[in-house]
């Protein structure tokens, strides 16, 4: 585990409420990270966890509450919030790579549009990404062509392309077969020793207890703990919590 | 054989004027639907209702009340047009109506999840719809967008009742004329039609099997 950084926020939820319908899916959410911090956020289906990560980058729109990014407030619609979200990588749990285009086309696709480089200079550091991740090697065949693992290391250089200043991944393993879960968890590992900020919503006890700085347990759309990885698997304070941690540890 | 030789002229005439008006209507369809698919998928809620009531309109209206609204009724507010341009409009204004739900379709057969993802990397709504959504959108409406064509190809005929010496027009010509081939004169305005028709279902089914994609 690595050392608590710089204790700097970088994103900030507060009284953040969200409803689906009569639904109330997010209750009084307070959540601050902190720059190069790695959250793992960690809860039963149906606790709020990927609304929670899912309204970082407004994907989800919130009800009440105020979310900060760099201490920036959420812009509401349009071309202020597209910038914002260019600055927030996500990672989602199916990839969503675009399917119409090369991995290549992939990874270039928003620095050219976006932050307008040019087709040469997003094609060289698009290269460099996918050799990072494991796959340069695929990057002239479509995403159908790929496993899910590799299919998953492109989204991340995709997001890390962007130069993201905190990156969100949504359950980015829970789609793929055993066997491929080990190479996507080791690029997410590495990039968590580099001092990424990260907002991980997993299942993998393995990389919460071996990258994360802190684990967030939800459930009812409520935050019931926040604390280091070590205290919150061998002690945790809720009984929800330790009804949890009972069934899917003890496997 | 001697009555196509004699008739050649009239005939290829009317046949090029039914595939410059199809081919002419065609374009401002495409366009125009896709514009209007683009808008009724907007989050801007104003352009959402305009395309609504756009379709709405066109489709529920008859294509030749369509003709006699452009060609004599815009006349009626200074704003008047040759018969072969009136034609081109009508069929093309109206035919934009179902272009735009079929490309509707298409776009709502995207996975959601393309768009939260160009969304995510920070396009603007504009730029995901342009990058992502409709060029996946469009590989699914090729099959609805050739029958749309093909339906419009075969509308233009009501252009014969507006003065455009079209094939049907020449149908209506010859067969005064030739009153004891009217079959050979039937024969020469359905292969009209069908040359471009038949030529068109065999460019769709090609391209369908080109652009078809891996998932």
């Amino acid at each position: 585990m690595t050392e608590r950084p710089t204790g700097e926020p970088l994103v900030r939820l507060s009284g953040v409420n969200k409803w689906f319908g009569d639904l109330h899916v997010l209750q009084d959410i307070d959540l601050t990270i902190d720059r190069g911090e790695v959250v793992v956020v960690i809860g039963p289906s149906g606790s709020g966890k990927s609304t929670l990560c899912r309204t970082i980058n407004r994907l989800e729109s919130i009800g009440s509450g105020e979310i900060t990014i760099d201490g920036v407030r959420l812009p509401e619609e349009g071309k202020e919030l597209a910038r914002l979200r260019s600055d927030v990588g996500m990672v989602f749990q199916s990839f969503n790579l675009f399917a119409h285009k090369t991995v290549l086309d992939n990874v270039t696709l928003g620095p050219i549009k976006v932050r307008k480089q040019s087709k040469a200079d997003a094609e060289k550091r698009a290269r460099e990404l996918l050799d990072r991740v494991g796959v340069s090697a695929q990057a002239d065949k479509v995403p159908a062509q790929l496993s899910g693992g590799q299919q998953q290391r492109v989204a991340i250089a995709r997001a890390l392309a962007m130069d993201p200043k905190v990156m969100l991944f949504d359950e980015p393993t829970s789609a793929l077969d055993p066997e491929m879960i080990n190479e996507v968890l080791e690029v997410m590992v590495g990039l968590a020793q580099e001092g990424m900020t990260m907002i991980v919503v997993t299942h993998e006890m393995g990389f919460a207890r071996r990258a994360a700085n802190r684990v967030v347990f939800m459930d009812g759309g409520r935050i019931l703990e926040s604390a280091d990885p070590e205290t919150f698997f061998t002690d945790p304070s809720s009984d929800r919590a330790k009804d949890f941690l009972s069934k899917i540890l003890n496997h | 054989m001697q009555f196509f030789i004699d008739n050649f002229p009239l005939l290829r005439d009317a046949f090029l004027t039914t595939l410059s008006m199809s081919l002419l209507a065609g374009l401002l369809a495409l366009v125009l639907g896709t514009v209007l698919a683009a808008f009724r998928v907007s989050p801007i809620t104003p352009l959402r209702g305009l395309s609504t009531f756009y379709v709405e309109t066109f489709r529920n209206t008859p294509l030749t009340v369509v003709f006699f609204f452009i060609i004599f009724g815009l006349p009626q507010i200074d704003f008047a047009v040759g018969f072969f341009t009136g034609s081109v409009l009508a069929v093309g204004l109206y035919t934009a109506a179902f272009v735009c739900e079929a490309v509707r379709s298409g776009i709502n057969a995207v996975n959601p999840g393309q768009a939260e993802a160009s969304r995510a990397i920070g396009l603007t709504f504009g730029q995901s719809l342009r990058e992502v959504v409709l060029p996946q959108a469009f590989r699914t409406v090729v099959p609805p967008l050739g029958n749309v064509w093909i339906a419009m190809v075969k509308n233009t005929s009501i252009a014969a009742g507006f003065a455009v010496s079209e094939l049907t027009a020449s149908l209506q010509r010859l067969s005064n004329a030739n009153a004891g081939e009217l079959l050979l004169v039937l024969l020469a305005v359905v292969i009209g039609y069908m040359l471009i028709t038949l030529t068109s279902a065999y460019g769709i089914s090609r391209m369908e099997r080109r652009v078809a994609i891996l998932r």
